[in-house]
Parts: C-alpha cells; sequence; structure tokens
C-alpha cells in the first residue's frame, strides 16, 4: 500500500484542498509514513468486535418541541465575509 | 505572597478578607502579562477592558456578599471556547476575524460565578498538535526554559499558568492536550471523563473523543474548576445527566487502602531516565502513604496511537468541512466559481499540520479505505476500552507518565509527524477508552525541566484520582517550584 502523487490529487479533491506541488510531494512522503504505521492494526484479529463510536452509551436526547428565541439574522450574518440583505452571498452555483 | 502566585482557594481568601480587590488581583495579573508576553507568548488575544469590568462587577458581587469561590478570580481560555463579541480563532487563520454570536457553556458557568475574562490562549491550529508549533499566531515558549516547547494542544494555557499569568486556565484534550502540556509546564491538568463537561460552544476537533477540563497550580483548584465546570447540558447532548459530587470535600480522605494498577505496557524501553526516576519517586511515595500496587496489564496499548490518528483524522475531515468560506471564517479573494472558492478558501486559511490530518481522515473514509481503516480502528477502539475495564475490575486508579520525556526543543519534531503522533502514547489511550485522568508535578529532569505523572480514573471516577493527587500533593513540594521568569 503506497500513496502516490496522483492519490494526493484525488483526497485533496475530496477535502477541498488545492495543494503545490512540493506540498504534494511533501504529503505523499508523510501520509505513506504514518499509514504505514497504522498497518499494525491488521495484524489485530477482530472478528466479531462491535465497532465504538462513542466511550459512552448515547440515546437519542429528545426535547419538548418548544419555540425558543432565535439568535436573529444580524447575528446569524455577523461574520458571513459576503452578504446580501438578509442572505449570505455565494458566487453563482448553477451556470 | 505574591498576587500572580496564588491559586484560586488562596486568592478567594485574600478577596473574601478584604485584603486584595479583585480589580487589585486583574490589575496585578495583566501587568504581568504585559510584562513576561514577549518572552513566552501564551496569549493570541489579551482582553484588559473585559478584565476590568468582570472585576469591578467581582468587586460589588463580593462587597453585597454574593460571592462565590471563583468570583474575582482572573481565568484565561485556549482560544478554542467561543466568548461572545471577543474574536476567537482557534490558533487558524482561517478564524482571524471571527467574533463568535454566543458563548461556550463552560465560560458561562465560570463568568456566572464571577470569574474574570483575562483572554485567550494560544495553542495549536484545530487543537491538532503536540507542542503549541502549528498556532498560526506565533511561537508560545515553555517559561521553564524558553527555548523548548510548552506542549500542546494547550500550550498556552499550561504556559500562562507556569509564567503567572492567569490564576487558573481551561483547555480541552482530545488525545492529551491538556496533560502533556501541564507534565511540560508543572502544573495540574484534569482530562474528565467523556460527557462530564459541556462541549458547547467549544470549536470541534474529533467530537467523539474531545473534551474540556482545567489547568491549575494545584489539585484543590482542580477539583473547584471540576465542580463549577461539571454537569448536563441541554446543548450538548453528550454530555451525561450524573449527580456531581462535592470534589472538594473528599480531597482529605487519603490514599490508605487505594489499590493503584501500574500497567506494564506503560513502562517500555525508551522511557526516558528522568521520567521513569520521577515515576519511581511517585511509587514510593504512594506506598509509604499507605496505598497498594497492583501489576495489571492494558494489553492493546501498541495499537492507541494508530487507532486514533485514524479516528481522530476522520472526525476533524468531517468537522473542518464546514470552513468553506461562506457563513464565517475567510474567503478567498482570488477564486472563480463556488467550488474554486470554497476550495481557496481552505487552502489559504488551513496551515500545514490541519491539511495533513483533514488528508488522512479523508482518506481514511474514502470510499474503498472506509472498512480497512475507519471501522478498523472503531473495533480497535473497542479492545482498548475493554483494556480498561477489565483492569478497572482490580484497582481503583492507574498511575503511569504522562510524556515519555520531558519538553523537546523548538523545531525538533516539526518535520517528522509521525515521530510527533507518538509522544502521545501514554495520553490517547484515556481519549480512545473516554475515561478521566490527570497530570500532577512529580520532579524535575536534571535539565530542571518538569515532569508530571498521569493518575488515570473510571469512567467519571473523577473524584478518586483528584483524592489520589491531593495526597500526592500533600506528600510533595513539586507544585510549589516555579518557573525563573
Amino acid at each position: 500500500m503506497s500513496i502516490s502523487v496522483t492519490d494526493v490529487e484525488y483526497v485533496a479533491r475530496l477535502a477541498r484542498l488545492e495543494l503545490g506541488a512540493d506540498e504534494k510531494e511533501v504529503f505523499a512522503g508523510q501520509m505513506n509514513a504514518i499509514l504505514g504505521y497504522v498497518e499494525k492494526l491488521k495484524g489485530l484479529d477482530t472478528d466479531g468486535v462491535i465497532p465504538t463510536s462513542h466511550a459512552v452509551p448515547m440515546e437519542n436526547a429528545f426535547r419538548e418541541d418548544l419555540v425558543r428565541a432565535p439568535i436573529g439574522v444580524d447575528k446569524a450574518l455577523g461574520n458571513a465575509p459576503q452578504r446580501s440583505g438578509s442572505f449570505f452571498n455565494v458566487p453563482q452555483v448553477i451556470e | 505572597m505574591d498576587t500572580i502566585d496564588m491559586t484560586i482557594h488562596g486568592l478567594h481568601q485574600a478577596l473574601e478578607s478584604k485584603q486584595l480587590s479583585s480589580v487589585e488581583a486583574t490589575k496585578a495579573m495583566l501587568a504581568r502579562i504585559e510584562a513576561v508576553e514577549p518572552q513566552v507568548g501564551s496569549f493570541i488575544t489579551v482582553t484588559p477592558e473585559q478584565a476590568l469590568a468582570g472585576a469591578e462587577a467581582a468587586d460589588r458581587r463580593i462587597a453585597a456578599g454574593d460571592m462565590d469561590i471563583l468570583t474575582g478570580v482572573p481565568l484565561a481560555l485556549k482560544d478554542i471556547f467561543l466568548t461572545e463579541g471577543i474574536r476567537t480563532t482557534c490558533g487558524s487563520r482561517i478564524l482571524d476575524n471571527f467574533i463568535p454570536p454566543y458563548s461556550a457553556t463552560s465560560w458561562e458557568k465560570l463568568r456566572d460565578r464571577g470569574a474574570v475574562l483575562l483572554g485567550k490562549l494560544n495553542q495549536d491550529e484545530f487543537a491538532m498538535g503536540s507542542s503549541n508549533e502549528s498556532s498560526a499566531f506565533g511561537v508560545c515558549r515553555n517559561p521553564w526554559d524558553t527555548t523548548r516547547i510548552p506542549g500542546g494542544s494547550s500550550g498556552g494555557s499550561a504556559a500562562a499558568i507556569a509564567a503567572r499569568q492567569a490564576t487558573a486556565t481551561l483547555g480541552t484534550d482530545t488525545g492529551g492536550s491538556i496533560r502533556q502540556p501541564a507534565s511540560h509546564c508543572g502544573c495540574v491538568g484534569l482530562k474528565p471523563t467523556y460527557g462530564r463537561v459541556s462541549r458547547y460552544g467549544v470549536i470541534a476537533y474529533a467530537s467523539s473523543l474531545d473534551q474540556v477540563g482545567p489547568l491549575t497550580r494545584d489539585v484543590t483548584d482542580c477539583a473547584i474548576m471540576l465542580g463549577a465546570l461539571a454537569g448536563y447540558d441541554p446543548k450538548d447532548s453528550t454530555s451525561v445527566d450524573l449527580a456531581v459530587p462535592d470534589y472538594v470535600a473528599t480531597l482529605p480522605n487519603g490514599v490508605k487502602g487505594l489499590r493503584i494498577g501500574l500497567p506494564r505496557e506503560y513502562f517500555i524501553a525508551g522511557l526516558d531516565a528522568d521520567v521513569q526516576k520521577a515515576m519511581d519517586a511517585a511509587i514510593e511515595t504512594y506506598r509509604r502513604l499507605g496505598a497498594e500496587f497492583v501489576d495489571i496489564s492494558l494489553p492493546h496499548t501498541d495499537y492507541a496511537v494508530a487507532t486514533y490518528y485514524l479516528i481522530a483524522t476522520a472526525e476533524a475531515s468531517s468537522n473542518l468541512a464546514r470552513y468553506e468560506g461562506v457563513r464565517f471564517g475567510h474567503r478567498s479573494a482570488n477564486a472563480e466559481g463556488l467550488i474554486d472558492m470554497m476550495t481557496k478558501s481552505r487552502s489559504e486559511g488551513f496551515g500545514a499540520e490541519v491539511k495533513r490530518r483533514i488528508m488522512l481522515g479523508t482518506y481514511a473514509l474514502s470510499s474503498g479505505y472506509y472498512d480497512a481503516y475507519y471501522v478498523k480502528a472503531q473495533k480497535v477502539r473497542t479492545l482498548i476500552m475493554n483494556d480498561f475495564i477489565k483492569a478497572f475490575a482490580d484497582v481503583d486508579v492507574m498511575l503511569t507518565p504522562v510524556a515519555p520525556t520531558p519538553a523537546f526543543k523548538i523545531g525538533e519534531k516539526v518535520n517528522d509527524p509521525l515521530q510527533m503522533y507518538l509522544s502521545d502514547i501514554f495520553t490517547i489511550p484515556v481519549n480512545l477508552a473516554g475515561t478521566c485522568a490527570m497530570s500532577l508535578p512529580a520532579g524535575f529532569s536534571t535539565d530542571g525541566l518538569p515532569i508530571g505523572v498521569q493518575l488515570i480514573g473510571r469512567p467519571f471516577g473523577e473524584e478518586a484520582i483528584l483524592r489520589a493527587g491531593y495526597a500526592f500533593e500533600q506528600a510533595t513540594e513539586w507544585h510549589r517550584a516555579s518557573a525563573n521568569l
């Protein structure tokens, strides 16, 4: 199992990251070292073991369906890089 | 005693007996921050106006007889805690200008008791790191030796205590990020059981592992802070609805007959000689105090780091998908179209360590690798949890090192992420198991660097480790030493 620069480019695209040529090389090397290290898990027999997603057993946390004071449009949009009126502004989505 | 050296309980007495006002204590801390900050770099944002307003309000409460143990006490928070109206960066350029519209529950709880906010502390970017070197807001240095790292990711939280820039601080711990810096800076640091403290308003890194906890000068302060922080929060559905004990009241109960486990996998070849010496001395102290030692095994310890770096990075890649340049945070000015805007905003805003972990996590979750990496790691997590359950059938607490070595040099591991990750080997299993653990000052290296030992408790067994920590502290002087800065 070895990560190539092409694999790095594929994963970067999934993660919405743009990497420079040098960065791709460095990441390929480092990801290979780290993934090489985690290979040791493959040697463990985990047949029939139930995966743990949370350390504390959880059930759905329900609450009463009550109307509560919202945070308000101005506060919610206060950090928007671009807004128009009461909306977040984004580049055109559909060409 | 100087105001800046005081514990929470010491300062409380001084405030209560009117020897000192909160404004005086807060001004002393702000002056200290200004004086030593160029050498240390603990803070990302100092908030003198809020601090003085808070101190004045606290003094009014004290004059009116409406006083809590935390009223008037100057604290500082890791910059991962949302503070309404006060910039919160999480150590990242992508949140350079982020002003939260609401506050973290943990800060609200402290504030409602009258605690004073001095500012927001330096940290590794998005809490990803063991040295504070991934911060986008400058180097944070270890007050005991400013050529060395303070530890991470809550590096500023530990350095600020050691540099006497805050009476107590808050950090977060996903794989050791409270305990390891506490150990490197000679303070007490507690990672509570998962679910004990609300995570609401804490910027998420790995949601099944993240937990909030205090860093303090002594165990009594740690118990005070945990008592204030713990409890169910309807805004965090993973917080647990269990009664909060009076952690301070049971501190003096001693350790006679306490069964302390020594997991043999934690005493590995390659453990630094000074760390081994501190461990041996701690064992001797507990023996003298009447505790019993039991050799135990946590057989899957060697798999913990690999498990952690799959689970934590997978959760991080998902959590950090929210930084897309639309609702908050950095937006690239050089993009064309929506996808390009998101990609460029993220690439300009995130640092190298964050990108590396997002990449690893995305890979572990990607089609064709999900079962082999992510699900496999979740299964091994079950085995690691079972190790702890079995071992705790026979012992009350465990005693282990916190980090394999004292604080390393700035820059020493920055180009070798795997070596950096392996320095968390003794702290990571506790997060995977979801239980609680505390780092306690227990000695110094031959170079004069602090060394901590770790007490691990059963899930929701914070009382036992605090009590054991208190007994150790009463029998030793390590927590009284202070950095020559």
